[in-house]
């Protein structure tokens, strides 16, 4: 096969080890190519999570550091006001970002640290299994919910942190997409480049959140995921920009 | 405002922690309220703000060290500070400092436990400190001041073998050693010439070179226990060049008291008090924890008839002073929970195994 001769140059030309149908490829993709079109690889320092995404740095020819379960934006804090002028980001799933990391998230929020988070949801722990994450859609199986997430057994309710954490005056930029059709694909890559660039402009906390299909998990076909994502996920979590101030910090 | 302190001064153990650290170069501190350390947080906020260099007031402890670790990351010096409490909270990330060999510097200004415990001086942590703490096969190098003096020297000291091994490295001092206030004399500086290590491995920005990763996964069969390897073999290495101690009439003693930090002010008079009695004793103060100063121990134990540790706790720096020691009996006088053996009671305690 012919290989696509137009790989960012933020991309190893490595093999993949994510399952057919995942969404991080794409993602993983979209964050080098908007790095490149920006110009800004030499100066960026990823922080990947733990999670599927562990290994990231297999990917992203640039900077990058592991950081513990859910601490990704503590870690860029400390990177970020040690060395300013570089774009820092996190790349961060439900579990990490929504569950175990969520001090980290709302403080590093409402502090305004000039950073940029990628919130990878796809309502479940992929790599573990199959887990409830926070982000789970009522009724949704799991390993943990194997009759399927109910609040009236004490599950709770699907978190929405994008809509949580455009309450708060540190944050510059919440937009929520999806990588579910090529129209979306594209949009999502815009928001991208926003976030990226509302960084370098120093206007505080920028979010965005990616719905991303988990095929094995969810024991859906790639194409019965996308489909679940807009025909279910959406509902949950309405796509869109959700606030754009561009404060001055 | 404290431009810069080059003479003779009067502040706190936690103070003189912190004043030492901006003097060595920290250019990043985070921290989370707890006392006995809160004066240290406080010194760091002002300092740090007077250097224009980066100050954080964390959401909680994890969020600290972990700042830290980022910091680190980006090859910058970098200290957090906590008590008892909160240390337990920063052994995630002092694991992941380890396993990612990064170099930053700890401060636990240990209180009483377990639990919530209280805030008086204990000597509780030691295990913690010097088995590693978190998860996984590491060490951290720990050093103990008994002064205000040397809570100042250990810390400067401290940023160096960070650096150098590439490691954490704990200041493990206790509530005393942290709120009493001495004179500190910061001319210390001059006398040792700190070692400038160039950190390629730091990330910022692949420049002209190939990207650097930080990380502490290895996932290849093999490829984690060779990295093990390296570590053991930096344990090794690190026993062998840091193991640091100090004594008092130890030379001609037939009775020998080891104690560390605060406890150790207080068996220093001990033997005073115990010499005035025509009673030959010794103090031995083991200032580097891990590793322990096992060869400095076993030359000036050994012409000692009687051994007593004494801690404020139920008894474990003695287990590192047997494991020195095999072989010989070794008495143990502690208290846990904010008592403090007095000199009296150590004077007492000999008498009676005399």
């Amino acid at each position: 096969m012919k290989k696509n001769s137009s790989v960012s140059a933020s991309l190893k030309d490595v093999e993949t080890h994510y399952c057919a149908g995942c969404g991080h490829g794409i993602i993983h993709r979209l964050v080098a190519q908007a790095i490149d079109d920006l110009g800004i690889r030499e100066q960026t320092v990823g922080i990947a999570p733990v999670g599927c995404a562990v290994i990231a740095y297999d990917y992203w020819n640039f900077d990058v550091s592991e950081a513990a379960h859910g601490r990704a934006l503590a870690v860029a804090t400390g990177i970020k006001r040690c060395q300013p002028k570089l774009t820092v980001f996190t790349y961060q799933g439900d579990g990490d970002l929504a569950s175990i990391g969520i001090a980290e998230t709302l403080h590093a929020a409402n502090r305004g640290e000039n950073l940029t988070c990628f919130f990878i949801n796809n309502a479940c722990y992929g790599m573990t299994g199959g887990q409830m994450a926070p982000t789970t859609i009522i009724g949704q199986k799991t390993t943990t919910t194997p009759w399927g997430r109910d609040p009236s057994a004490g599950d709770g309710w699907p978190l929405k942190v994008s809509e949580l954490l455009s309450n708060l005056k540190g944050v510059g930029f919440v937009a929520r997409g999806a990588v579910s059709s090529p129209q979306k694909v594209k949009q999502v890559s815009e928001y991208i480049k926003i976030a990226f660039t509302n960084q370098i402009k120093n206007k505080g906390f920028s979010l965005v959140e990616i719905l991303s299909p988990c095929p094995t998990i969810w024991r859906k076909t790639p194409v019965e995921s996308v489909k679940w994502i807009e025909m279910v996920m959406v509902q949950e979590f309405p796509l869109g920009i959700i606030k754009n101030n561009s404060i001055d910090l | 405002m404290l431009k810069e302190i080059n003479k003779k001064i009067l502040m706190s153990g936690n103070e003189a922690i912190g004043e030492a650290a901006v003097k060595a170069g920290c250019g990043f501190y985070a921290g989370y309220p707890i006392t006995p350390q809160n004066e240290l947080i406080a010194y760091m906020a002002r300092r740090m703000k007077e250097k224009n260099l980066p100050f954080v007031q964390a959401e909680s402890e994890l969020a600290a060290i972990n700042m830290v670790f980022g910091a680190a990351v980006s090859g910058i010096r970098a200290m957090t500070s906590s008590s008892s409490p909160g240390i337990s909270l920063k052994q995630e990330g002092i694991s992941y400092l380890a396993g990612c060999q990064l170099p930053a510097v700890i401060v636990n200004v240990m209180r009483a436990g377990p639990g919530l415990g209280n805030i008086t001086s204990a000597q509780s942590d030691y295990f913690q400190a010097t088995r590693g703490g978190g998860h996984g096969d590491y060490f951290t190098i720990v050093l103990a001041p008994w002064s205000a003096q040397e809570a100042a020297e250990v810390t400067d000291k401290a940023f160096d073998l960070a650096d150098y091994y590439r490691n954490p490295v704990l200041v493990l001092a206790d509530a005393i050693v942290g709120q009493m206030m001495e004179p500190v004399d910061f001319s210390y500086k001059n006398k040792s010439q700190k070692n400038i290590i160039s950190k390629c491995w730091a990330l910022n920005g692949a420049k002209n070179r190939p990207s650097n990763i930080i990380r502490s996964l290895f996932l290849k069969e093999g490829v984690l226990e060779q990295f093990n390897e390296k570590l053991r073999l930096k344990r090794l290495k690190i026993n062998k060049n840091e193991q640091r101690f100090s004594t008092y009439k130890a030379k001609d003693a037939e009775y020998l008291i080891i104690a560390y930090g605060s406890q150790a002010r207080i068996a220093f008079e001990a033997v005073d008090l115990l010499r005035m009695q025509n009673i030959n004793a010794g103090l031995f103060r083991p200032i580097s924890l891990w590793p322990y100063p096992e060869r400095g121990l076993k030359s000036v134990a050994k012409k000692t008839k009687k051994i007593l540790v004494v801690e404020q706790s139920l008894g474990q720096m003695v287990e590192d002073a047997r494991l020195s020691l095999p072989g010989e009996t070794i008495h143990f006088l502690g208290k846990a929970g904010g008592g403090i053996p007095s000199a009296a009671e150590i004077v007492r305690f000999f008498k009676k195994i005399k």
